[in-house]
C-alpha cells in the first residue's frame, strides 16, 4: 500500500478514530494514572503508589461487590442463554405471525434501561406489584424482591434476563438459519431422532453463535450497572451492590476517584483473564462448519 | 504524503474545534456591553419555590441593572453529585448553594473564593460563623430551617386521642401512635425515617453524643444511643410503614400525610407550603424529647466559586439573596426556609401566616437546636449509619450489633 493510499485510509478513519481516542483511549490511560493517586476530583492529586490497590484488596467491601457480580453473572447467563435458545428454536419454525413475534421479543433490547428497570421495580413491588399479586392469587406469598437482601439480586437478574432475551434470540436465530438443511436431511435418512439431531447437529453447529453470545454476555454481565442503580441502588444494605456500582459510588458520592479507578482496572483485569480463557478454550467446543 | 498531511491537519482542526466547544461552557455566557452574567446553582428552590426564587432574582436585577443572574435548580437528591462533577470539570456556576454539612468539605478542598468586606452585622452571628473556616469567611448563611412534629387533627379527633403538646415525651408519642394506627383502614400513627438525620437527633434527645468533643472518635454506641436507635427502629411495622410498604421512596411520606392516612409526621418546616392545601386540618408542635428536647436545625449557605471570573458580581448576588429585605419578605410570605437575619423583628410576619396555627413552635424549637455532626467523609458516614439502622429495622441485625458495627466503621472513616 502506497503512502498516498494510507493517507486516504487514515483520513476516512478519522470520524471513528477521534472519538475512540478522545473518549476511550485517553480516559483509559488517565484512569491508570488516577488509580495511583488519592484524588477527590477537586483538590490536587496526591501520589499514593499502589496503596489504592492494596486497600481495595484488603477491604471486605471489594470481596462483597465481586461476589455479588459473580452471582449476577451465574444467574443471568444460563437464564438468558436457555431462554434465548428456546425462543430462537421456537421462532425458527414456520409459525403464523413469526415476524411479529420476533420483533416483539426484540423490543426490550432497544428500550432504555432506566425505563425497563422502573417498570420492573413496579412489577416487583412487594406490597402491590403485579407479580406478587399474581403469586397471591395462586396462594403463594411473594418475596420482598428489591426490599429483601436475599431477593434483591434475583430481582435484578430476572429483569436483566428478560431484557436481553431478544438479543440472544436474534444471534442464535441467525446461527440456526446458517445451518445447511442437507445435514438434517442426511441425518433423518440415517434414522436420527429429533432429540439426536438437536444434540448432534444443532448444538455443535450453533457453537460459533453460542461462543459469541457467551463472550458478549459475560462482559456485559460483569459491567452490570444501570438496572442495579435504578432498581435497588445497591441496597438494601449493600446486598445488591455490584462492582461498577461501587466504582460509581466511590467516585461521585464519596470523592474517592483514585480507588474507583483502581477498582476499574481490577475489573478490567478480571474480564481480560476470563475472555482470554474463553478464547483459548473455544478450540475444544466451538465447531466452525 | 500530501494527503497524509491533509489528514493530520484535519485532525488538528477538529481537535481545535472540540477544544473551543468545550471552552465555551466554562466562559460566561455572552452579555451585552458592560453587563455581567452570574450563574447560580441551587437545590432549595426545587419542588415548589422556583417562582419565589425568580421573584428575588428580578428584584436583584432591578437594583443591579448591569448584572444578569442565570439560575439552575437541581433536585436535592442529585445536587451534590452534580456539583462535585461540575467543580471538578471546571463548569461550576459562579455562585452556588451548600448545606452546612457539605460546606466543611468544600471549604477545605480549595474550591471556594474567600469573601472580602462582608457586612456581618446583618446576619445572626451563630449562623454567620458556621461558614468560617480557618479564620476566613467562605460563605454567608442563606437560610435555616428545622424539624417539627406535624399532626393530622382530624385523625386525632377520630381516634379520640389528645393532641400533642410541647411537653410530650417519647412515651406519649408511642402511646398515641399505637392508638392512631389502624392497619385495616391503612392509617399509620407515625412517620420518622430510619436514617442518619433522625438518629443523631433522637440521640441528642436522649442525652447522648455522636462524636467526642474533638471530633476524633464516634461515641454513639452508648446506652443512650441504643435506647434512641430502638425508639426509632421499633416504630417500623408497628406504628410506621415499612420499606415494603414503600417507605423511603421519594415523596412517600408527603403523599401519605396529604392523603390523610398519617397521623404524626416528623419533617421540616419546608413542608408548610406544600401542605397548605391539604383537605383536612393539621398543625405542628415541637418534637417530643426523652431526657431533654432537641430539634434538628439545618443551615444552608451561599458561596462563590474560586474559579469564577465574575466573583465580585457573584458576591453581590449572594449578599442580596442572603440578606436583602426583598428576600426576607419573599421567604416569610411563602413559608420557605427562614432568612438568617440578625434583626428578629423582621421575622414577625412569619407568624401571621394562617396555616399551621402553632407557628410559634418553629421558634421554640430553635431554643434547643442540634446541628448535624460533620466529618470530612460526611457522605460515607451518613450512608453507612443509615444502612446499619435500616438493617436493624428490617430485623437482619440486633440494634446493639448495628450500632456497634456503625461505630467501628465511622471510626475507620475518621482515621483515614
Amino acid at each position: 500500500m502506497g503512502w498516498k493510499k494510507l493517507g486516504w485510509v487514515l483520513f476516512f478513519l478519522l470520524p471513528s478514530a477521534i472519538p475512540l481516542f478522545v473518549f476511550t483511549l485517553v480516559p483509559m490511560v488517565s484512569s491508570l494514572w488516577v488509580s495511583l493517586h488519592k484524588w477527590n476530583l477537586i483538590s490536587p492529586m496526591e501520589w499514593a503508589g499502589l496503596d489504592n490497590y492494596t486497600n481495595l484488596l484488603t477491604d471486605p467491601m471489594t470481596r462483597r461487590v465481586f461476589l455479588h457480580t459473580l452471582i449476577y453473572v451465574a444467574g443471568y447467563l444460563p437464564l438468558v442463554y436457555a431462554g434465548g435458545l428456546g425462543l430462537a428454536l421456537a421462532l425458527n419454525q414456520r409459525l403464523k405471525g413469526r415476524a411479529f413475534l420476533r420483533a416483539t421479543y426484540f423490543l426490550p433490547v432497544v428500550t432504555s434501561w432506566v425505563v425497563v428497570a422502573l417498570v420492573w421495580k413496579w412489577l416487583l413491588n412487594p406490597a402491590n406489584g403485579l407479580v406478587n399479586q399474581l403469586l397471591g392469587a395462586i396462594g403463594l406469598s411473594g418475596p420482598g424482591w428489591w426490599t429483601d437482601p436475599q431477593w434483591a439480586l434475583p430481582a435484578v437478574i430476572l429483569s436483566s434476563a428478560w431484557k436481553d432475551l431478544g438479543f440472544v434470540m436474534v444471534i442464535l436465530l441467525a446461527g440456526l438459519q446458517s445451518i445447511p438443511s442437507d445435514v438434517y436431511e442426511a441425518a433423518t435418512v440415517d434414522g436420527a431422532s429429533a432429540w439426536q439431531r438437536f444434540w448432534r447437529i444443532t448444538l455443535p453447529l450453533l457453537s460459533p453463535s453460542t461462543f459469541f453470545v457467551v463472550v458478549i454476555s459475560l462482559i456485559n454481565g460483569f459491567q452490570v450497572f444501570d438496572q442495579v442503580y435504578v432498581m435497588t441502588g445497591g441496597g438494601p444494605a449493600g446486598s445488591s451492590q455490584v462492582v461498577v456500582g461501587q466504582i460509581y459510588d466511590l467516585t461521585f458520592r464519596y470523592g474517592r476517584a483514585g480507588e474507583a479507578s483502581a477498582l476499574s482496572w481490577i475489573l478490567f483485569a478480571l474480564i481480560l483473564v476470563i475472555t482470554v480463557i474463553q478464547i483459548r478454550g473455544q478450540r475444544k467446543w466451538v465447531h466452525y462448519a | 504524503m500530501r494527503l497524509l498531511k491533509f489528514g493530520v491537519a484535519g485532525l488538528a482542526g477538529i481537535l481545535a474545534l472540540t477544544a473551543c466547544g468545550q471552552g465555551s461552557a466554562t466562559k460566561e455566557a455572552a452579555a451585552p456591553d458592560g453587563k455581567s452574567v452570574v450563574r447560580y446553582m441551587n437545590f432549595s428552590a426545587n419542588d415548589g419555590h422556583e417562582k419565589d426564587l425568580t421573584a428575588i432574582v428580578n428584584a436583584f436585577q432591578t437594583a443591579n441593572p448591569n448584572i444578569t443572574v442565570q439560575v439552575e435548580t437541581v433536585p436535592y437528591a442529585n445536587y451534590f453529585t452534580k456539583l462535585q462533577t461540575a467543580v471538578a470539570g471546571g463548569t461550576a456556576a459562579d455562585a452556588f448553594e451548600l448545606n452546612y454539612e457539605n460546606f466543611v468539605t468544600y471549604a477545605s478542598n480549595g474550591s471556594l473564593a474567600e469573601l472580602k468586606s462582608v457586612d456581618s452585622s446583618v446576619y445572626k452571628k451563630s449562623l454567620y460563623d458556621a461558614f468560617t473556616s480557618d479564620g476566613k469567611q467562605y460563605g454567608v448563611p442563606e437560610s435555616f430551617s428545622n424539624v417539627v412534629l406535624f399532626y393530622n387533627k382530624a385523625l386525632f379527633k377520630q381516634a379520640g386521642v389528645a393532641e400533642p403538646t410541647a411537653s410530650w415525651t417519647w412515651k406519649d408519642e408511642q402511646a398515641a401512635a399505637a392508638k392512631l394506627t389502624n392497619k385495616g383502614s391503612k392509617v399509620w400513627g407515625d412517620y420518622q425515617p430510619v436514617s442518619y438525620n433522625e438518629f443523631y437527633k433522637v440521640l441528642a434527645q436522649n442525652g447522648g453524643s455522636f462524636l467526642n468533643a474533638e471530633r476524633t472518635e464516634a461515641t454513639f454506641n452508648s446506652p443512650e444511643g441504643v435506647e434512641a436507635a430502638k425508639f426509632l427502629v421499633e416504630k417500623v411495622g408497628k406504628t410506621m410503614p415499612t420499606e415494603a410498604d414503600g417507605a423511603g421512596t421519594p415523596d412517600f411520606d408527603s403523599k401519605l400525610f396529604k392523603s390523610g392516612k398519617l397521623a404524626m409526621w416528623h419533617t421540616g418546616i419546608w413542608m408548610f407550603s406544600p401542605m397548605a392545601d391539604a383537605p383536612f386540618d393539621w398543625d405542628v408542635v415541637v418534637e417530643p424529647g426523652n431526657t431533654r428536647k432537641a430539634s434538628a436545625m439545618f443551615v444552608n449557605g451561599l458561596v462563590v466559586n474560586a474559579a469564577s471570573k465574575n466573583a465580585e458580581a457573584a458576591q453581590k448576588w449572594i449578599s442580596f439573596l442572603a440578606s436583602s429585605d426583598d428576600t426576607t419578605k419573599t421567604r416569610l410570605a411563602t413559608s420557605w426556609e427562614l432568612p438568617p437575619v440578625a434583626d428578629e423583628a423582621k421575622l414577625a410576619p412569619y407568624l401571621d401566616q394562617p396555616k399551621p396555627a402553632n407557628r410559634e413552635a418553629v421558634f421554640t424549637a430553635l431554643d434547643e437546636p442540634v446541628l448535624p455532626p460533620v466529618i470530612e467523609r460526611q457522605q460515607e458516614m451518613q450512608d453507612l449509619v443509615t444502612a446499619e439502622l435500616t438493617s436493624a429495622a428490617a430485623g437482619r441485625k440486633t440494634v446493639e450489633k448495628a450500632l456497634a458495627d456503625a461505630q467501628t466503621k465511622v471510626n475507620g472513616l475518621l482515621k483515614k
